[in-house]
């Protein structure tokens, strides 16, 4: 086994882009492993973990490339470096067409009229970022994670002394006048608008209006902590207030997972006796005191996004095409062993996971995850299912250095086939979110492991049923219809709702 | 607290508002300040005889061959290492010289005062492209050419220069930069030019018609013999801004072939310097990077007031002899004023809607930004006596404005 | 009017400060954006770092 590894000094490059080139490096033959990362104390880490490490590593800072390569042999390796050469530049040479400033400061020089700054840098210099930002008098979406709770509370009371959105931390979703931000669909512009502490709930609300043919104003992510007593959900009144005031806007929609108490009442009283129709969902929560005010409720994703149309547009004339109610569940049924009766949900999207276990909740005594409910429902290993498990695959401890599932299906087509060797797994539920920012086809990485995972059952003269919920408009670059089509030709159940899809995943387990 | 913001306007504002003039032509050791007749001066940092490169110790030895020191090799290299000749950086001497840059008494030297701050400034003239003693040749030739231009290129350019008087050279380079030049690697504008201004003088005064002749083909020969009166004016530009208490900004760098060296207005004449870069760039035939003498030479002086590599946006024609796009030339000007205060009010660029050129490198931005200047360069082969081999473009190091930072913090008691 | 409100009445112009996948969306959409090139400030030195803190 050969080792060789290359210190670039002061070559900087986002973590997304460098985890593309790692993984195509480490597909090429002879290539044992293939790290190339910027020199963050995380990242020697894992240099450390894999035996790739010397002084020079050591030594170098975060603004140095590491490209650090295990292999075969030396023309494997040469391979390797010539392919990490030619990715690299191939950028430097795409973007040689204009400058690309390095500062916020430049930027503003060349274009003084810029009104947000979309920021996904490394958490450890976002809040940085976004102050500046603040500061400069633009509007921030901040797409980072990894930022403390302390730094979020004071970005967000700068941005509240200036009037300005400042959308997030770890805001992955948002639609301002009709441009989708980070991951958002391709949605129409319409009368509704949303603002949500949850961001594939939000991107699922705002798509299924859009299918539904109706559309949204504006729609303003805040980022999954804004509703935490700490933050005192500052960015979710705002909001509000801003739709409010706003002529485009008819109805409101709220999204959030449960807010702390005196959050939720601040933020009703906020909504109440004003002409706008508000319809309120917070993921699993207790909504009397909402509907006290008469402010509409859901409990579904679904749900709200057909309230929303409703208050908007009228009556839903027809459901819209949903084929997976033709699904003959008995015939299903039939295909599975007695053995075979749980349920896996490996989610990409943090809020659809919950919506998930709290629809199984309602059937089932225990569902276990990751994010789990309850204590007791807390997977003891993130990488060990138990019975009903629903797990969030975008979470934290999934990501930490690794591309995120909704990008990047690998560590979840992994997780398929660890799935499939029990021989008490049925259904795996799976959600599949389609829009900006996501994997450019889903499907491909899917059939080949549905397709894969059914042989292996089949051998064992056994089946496992796929429920794929899939999120997105019909405007989505990826193109939802033939996403849907290639699911099904694979055997796949496609539901168009994240609701149906759980819904369809139990009444198949369900005796 | 000191105004860092404050000394850095000061000193930049000293930048802009410099007017360099050619006002004489003088022998070093009778103009440059300090100048003994067993001192020579070279590029960049100090460095001692033990440390110096290739082209620098043959450039030394072909200096004191010139000078009758020595009578040759052998003698000249005894002589540089027996301590009794005085070898100081030309900056300490307001001098300054391309490549080697080294400059003895008898060279004939262009005198640049800067009319709005009264200082001065010295350079020696340009002997040409191929085995020059800039770049460490030292060849008969070489001596024999160095011979004709104290004999006859100084006195003629000194006559003329009587006849047409004083020269701004800030306006000559200021139209140069309209005619495609940056002033450092691309002289072809402002070499003739300058020629054009200096004619009538050349015609007019009372030398031989031969050595008249003999002047105009010289200057008209050598693309790069504005380059030398270039930096003695950027040089006496550079200058009016060191010394200002709380400045950041850097008013001089420089190379001796070993060394990339930089001094920082409020922390007055120290250098901070770290081991000189290889240049990154094209090599004419024949030759390669294994050939290359690290990063060499004080017409970094360009870059350092604002233009060179800061203004290739204006000299899209550089990129056939450095490599590399027109757009990149573009590029690196946009990515110089991350790092500088100002945008000059003379120096202009065309092609960015005559935008003044980044002007007044600040170490903090450098530091923020982690952009280092660029710098349009030559590139000297590592051995003496071989010449230039290629040209390109090259960094100062990291380490040079890392160290400045702290110096400055330590010296302003910001702890 | 508030500033939000007059953000929605704007164009929007982003500047988009990391991944160039953002940018890339963006600019499908023939939206006005500006990429900058982030890089770890003080290329992540922590003692410069603190010392151009102070030096501002």
């Amino acid at each position: 086994m050969i080792k060789e590894i290359v210190i670039k000094k002061n070559s900087f490059f986002d973590s997304v882009m460098l985890m593309t080139i790692s993984r195509e490096v480490k597909n090429i033959e002879g290539i044992k492993e293939a790290v190339v990362v910027m020199a963050t104390d995380f990242n020697k880490e894992t240099l450390k973990n894999v035996d790739l490490v010397n002084d020079e590593v050591m030594e170098a800072t975060p603004s140095d490339l590491i490209i650090a390569l295990k292999g075969e042999s030396e023309d494997a390796i040469q391979t390797a470096k010539d392919k990490v050469e030619e990715m690299l530049t191939k950028r430097t040479q795409a973007q040689g067409s204009e400058y690309n400033p390095k500062t916020l400061e430049m930027a503003l020089q060349m274009a003084p009229d810029s009104n947000l700054a979309l920021i996904s840098v490394p958490g450890m210099y976002a809040a940085e970022e976004a102050r500046k930002a603040l500061e400069a008098g633009l509007h921030v979406m901040l797409f980072s994670d990894n930022v403390s709770l302390e730094d979020e509370i004071k970005l967000k009371k700068l941005a509240q002394e200036k009037g300005l959105l400042m959308m997030g931390p770890d805001c992955g979703t948002a639609i301002i006048n009709g441009v989708p931000l980070a991951f958002a669909n391709k949605v129409k512009r319409g009368k509704i608008g949303i603002v949500g502490a949850s961001g594939t709930g939000t991107q699922e609300v705002s798509s299924i209006i859009t299918r539904l043919g109706g559309g949204v104003s504006q729609v303003i992510g805040t980022g999954g902590r804004d509703l935490k007593a700490e933050v005192g959900g500052i960015m979710m009144i705002m909001g509000i207030e801003a739709l409010i005031n706003d002529d485009e806007t008819d109805v409101i929609v709220l999204i959030s997972k449960p807010p702390a108490k005196e959050v939720m009442e601040k933020v009703i009283e906020k909504a109440k006796g004003t002409q706008k129709k508000f319809i309120v969902h917070f993921i699993g929560a207790d909504l009397s005191f909402a509907e006290k005010y008469g402010l509409e409720t859901a409990s579904t994703l679904e749900e709200t996004a057909f309230k929303a149309y409703e208050a908007c547009y009228g009556k839903i004339a027809e459901l819209p095409y949903e084929e997976e109610v033709r699904i003959d569940i008995e015939k299903i049924r039939e295909t599975l062993k007695p053995s075979q009766r749980y349920i896996r949900g490996l989610y990409s999207g943090g809020s659809l996971c919950d919506e998930a276990m709290v629809l199984m909740k309602k059937k089932f005594s225990k569902v276990y995850s990751n994010i789990a409910l309850t204590e007791e429902e807390k997977l003891p290993s993130k990488d060990q299912s138990i019975k009903h498990t629903v797990i969030d695959m975008g979470d934290d401890e999934f990501t930490r250095g690794k591309p995120h599932p909704m990008i990047d299906y690998t560590q979840r087509v992994e997780r398929i086939f660890k799935e499939a060797e029990s021989e008490e797994v049925a259904v795996i539920l799976l959600d599949v979110v389609l829009g900006y920012g996501a994997h450019k086809d889903p499907a491909s990485e899917l059939v080949p492991a549905i397709n894969k995972t059914r042989e292996i059952a089949e051998s064992k003269g056994s089946n496992i049923v796929f429920v794929v919920a899939l999120c997105g408009t019909y405007e989505d670059p990826q193109d939802y219809k033939k996403q849907k089509e290639e699911l099904e030709k694979a055997g796949a159940i496609v539901a168009t709702t994240n609701k149906r899809a759980v819904e369809i995943a139990m009444s198949i387990v369900e005796a | 607290m000191v105004d860092i913001e404050r000394a850095n306007q000061e000193a930049v504002e000293r930048f802009l508002n410099s007017q360099p003039v050619l006002v004489g032509v003088g022998r070093a050791l009778d103009v440059i300040p300090g100048m003994t007749p067993k001192t020579i001066l070279h590029a960049g940092p100090p460095v001692s005889w033990e440390r110096m490169s290739g082209p620098l110790r043959g450039a030394i030895i072909g200096a004191l061959i010139y000078e009758g020191l020595a009578k040759d090799e052998q003698e000249a290299i005894e002589l540089a290492s027996s301590g009794e000749i005085t070898f100081d950086s030309c900056h300490h001497h307001n001098a300054v010289g391309p490549m080697a840059g080294v400059t003895s008494p008898s060279m004939p030297v262009f005198i640049v005062e800067n009319k709005t701050y009264s200082n001065k400034a010295y350079c020696n003239m340009n002997e040409g492209l191929g085995k020059a003693l800039r770049f460490g040749a030292y060849g008969e030739d070489v001596i024999k050419r160095l011979k004709w231009m104290e004999q006859v290129l100084g006195p003629a350019i000194k006559d003329a220069l009587e006849i047409v008087g004083e020269i701004d050279v800030k306006n000559l380079q200021v139209q140069a930069l309209m005619m495609g030049d940056e002033c450092h690697n691309r002289n072809r504008a402002g070499t003739s030019l300058f020629l054009r201004q200096i004619a009538p003088g050349l015609v007019k005064s009372s030398l031989p018609k031969e050595d008249i002749a003999k002047v105009f083909e010289f200057i008209n020969g050598n693309d790069h013999f504005f380059l030398n009166l270039s930096m003695a004016a950027c040089k006496a530009t550079a200058d009016s801004a060191k010394g200002i208490k709380g400045s950041t900004i850097v008013y001089t760098m420089a190379r001796n072939g070993t060394d990339f060296g930089i001094r920082v207005s409020g922390l007055g004449e120290r250098w901070f310097t770290a081991p000189a870069e290889k240049v990154r760039g094209l090599y004419f035939p024949g030759f390669g990077p294994e050939d290359a003498n690290p990063d060499i030479g004080d017409s970094v002086i360009s870059e350092t007031i604002g233009i060179g590599g800061f203004a290739m946006a204006a000299a899209p024609a550089i990129v056939q002899f450095v490599g590399g796009t027109v757009k990149d030339a573009i590029n690196y000007t946009q990515s110089m004023y991350e790092i500088t205060i100002a945008e000059n009010n003379a120096y202009r660029i065309p092609y960015l809607d005559f935008r003044g050129t980044p002007t007044g490198i600040d170490i903090r931005k450098v530091i923020e930004t982690a952009i280092l200047p660029i710098i349009n360069t030559g590139i000297a082969h590592k051995n003496p006596g071989v010449g230039q081999v290629g040209a390109g473009l090259v960094n100062p190091p990291m380490k040079c404005f890392e160290d400045a930072l702290i110096a400055f913090a330590e010296e302003y008691n910001i702890e | 009017m508030s500033k939000i409100n007059e953000l929605f009445k704007k164009e929007l112009k982003v500047v988009n400060i990391g991944i160039t996948g953002f940018r890339d969306d963006l600019k499908s959409l023939s939206v006005s954006v500006v990429h900058v090139e982030f890089r770890p400030p003080a290329g992540g030195n922590a003692k410069l770092l603190s010392i151009l803190k102070k030096l501002k």
